[in-house]
């Protein structure tokens, strides 16, 4: 296996005095793809909050390109390539659809997204650019989190739950973007439900039972018994 | 006539009202602060004026040139070192800090420039004058209001048109999602801040040149600031004009009925309208 781009070691999160992750180790090597899976709680938001640096660790918890990032602030993250699509979207209301792509953009990393490419890959967001991004449907303000965080131009790119509260026929038409996303040799570490589409998207699996890395493998490899004695711990 | 020119009147003292109050809603709008010291920075900027003034000889609206960076520069820091490490989910903690800060201003004024009124000396200008149709306007109470529309024309654009008033309206709306943006919410916050002092010390220098100023004379400017900022609504710039405006008349109105009646007129005319419209007579969304 080659190096990896992301490096977790044994990475503790509290939220108080509630530990949400127990000693989590993974890697993640550029160009792949990761399906992050569990029941809810079992720490898959915790995680990703914690790589963008919503949540501070141990700063050698989290190495990035090898670089030590579980201390630094989430702003000095995003200038390392690192971009979240947060659970619920979580779009600035204040903004319009355009205006909230031009800030995911506004630290001017170099790269294959700009505002065209995105309005090309999601016609809708061109068409409805000077809406307020709360008038828009779920499915296109998850279109404008997702835009969001690709114009940043980022190396690794975390999704959580981008098909939560979606219309299944809105859920395929996000799906279907994926690849042109990922065949920029962009790295992506996605949270999803839905276990058929998470193996389906992902070259490799992970599940968190309780905080804990219950079971990895490839994606095409791991077997429907194998996930759901990880997911429910029987 | 003698209304008329009371109204009139009104209207050029609410620009500078409007300019007390444009920092203060800014800094309410971004980061929902209460700045309990804002009445003080504004008195604080006519004493750094005053001694701009005295030293280098500058006349007082030259002296702004060195005193709007100067208060700035003070805002950002203010900001980065005290303000932001209070900051968080209660707005309680950083609204104590502010009434700490008001507290150490006036008493550092006081014993810096002892109690007795100053005042900034404009020359010519303040008692020049030009005829408009049966009235007279002072020419600095014009310019005062014209500085005031500019000024919140300019925040307006900022606001909407910039990159940093989209980071200020991202962070407003979102702090830790707007971190994600890499908008470093500290500096974010202390850009803010800098930008209400320049503000204020335009404001300050205005208040020296009309009125003799003290130590003490930080809250009644505070009031009228947060009476204008309510009555034209949180969050709507040109609303807080349109209040210090109202108030500006209600005063001179108030004053032209019986001279003792000017400060107490601005209050009823503040509380009939929280009465009648609570959310001030603009406000910027129905929630």
């Amino acid at each position: 296996m080659p190096d990896p781009v992301l490096n977790i070691d044994a990475l503790d999160a509290h939220y108080g005095d509630f530990q949400a992750l127990h000693g989590v180790t993974m890697q993640v090597t550029a160009g792949e793809v990761l399906a992050l899976i569990g029941a809810n709680g079992a720490g898959k938001t915790t995680l990703l909050r914690a790589v963008a640096g919503l949540l501070r660790s141990r700063s050698g918890a989290i190495l990035w390109q090898g670089r030590p990032i579980g201390a630094l602030r989430a702003d000095q993250i995003a200038a390392l390539g690192i971009a979240m699509v947060p659970e619920g979207r979580l779009l600035f209301d204040s903004l319009t659809v355009e205006e909230n792509l031009i800030i995911g953009g506004q630290l001017g990393r170099r790269g294959p997204w700009t505002l065209e490419r995105v309005q090309t890959l999601f016609p809708i967001l061109r068409e409805r650019r000077h809406f307020p991004a709360n008038a828009l449907s779920g499915g296109q303000q998850q279109m404008v989190a997702i835009g969001r965080a690709l114009m940043a131009n980022p190396e690794l790119i975390l999704m959580d739950e981008i098909s939560l509260g979606l219309a299944p026929v809105v859920i395929r038409q996000i799906y279907d973007a994926l690849p042109a996303i990922v065949a920029e040799g962009l790295t992506a570490i996605i949270v999803e439900q839905d276990i058929t589409r998470a193996l389906s998207v992902s070259h490799r699996i992970y599940c968190l039972q309780e905080g804990r890395v219950a079971l990895t493998g490839p994606s095409v490899d791991v077997t429907r018994d194998a996930i759901a004695r990880a997911y429910f711990g029987v | 006539m003698e209304w008329i020119n009371a109204i009139a009147q009104g209207v050029l003292l609410g620009g500078l009202y409007a300019l007390f109050a444009a920092g203060l809603s800014l800094i309410f709008g971004i980061m929902r602060l209460v700045n309990i010291a804002h009445g003080d920075l504004i008195v604080l900027s006519a004493y750094v004026a005053l001694t701009v003034t005295l030293a280098l000889g500058l006349h007082p609206l030259l002296a702004l040139v060195l005193v709007v960076p100067g208060m700035a520069l003070f805002g950002y820091a203010l900001q980065r070192l005290i303000l932001n490490r209070a900051m968080g989910e209660d707005i309680l903690p950083p609204l104590l800090v502010t009434f700490g800060l008001s507290v150490i201003i006036q008493n550092a004024l006081l014993t810096g420039y002892s109690a007795d009124p100053q005042k900034l000396d404009a020359g010519w200008i303040e008692t020049a004058s030009v005829q408009a149709g049966p009235l007279v306007l002072g020419v600095m109470p014009l310019l005062v209001f014209a500085c005031a529309v500019a000024v919140i024309g300019a925040l307006q654009w900022m606001f909407y048109r910039t990159a940093l008033g989209r980071a200020f309206r991202a962070t407003s709306d979102r702090q830790d999602i707007a971190q994600l943006m890499g908008l470093n919410r500290a500096h974010v916050f202390a850009m803010a801040m800098a930008l209400c002092l320049a503000v204020t010390a335009l404001a300050g220098v205005f208040l020296g040149i009309r009125t003799a100023f003290d130590p003490a004379g930080g809250s009644a400017r505070l009031i009228y600031g947060f009476e204008a900022v309510i009555i034209g609504g949180l969050g709507n710039l040109w609303g807080t004009l349109a209040g210090g405006v109202i108030l500006g008349v209600a005063q001179t109105v108030g004053a032209t009925i019986h001279p003792g009646f000017q400060v107490l007129a601005g209050h009823l005319v503040f509380l009939a309208i929280l009465a009648v419209r609570p959310r001030g007579l603009f406000p910027r969304r129905e929630e």
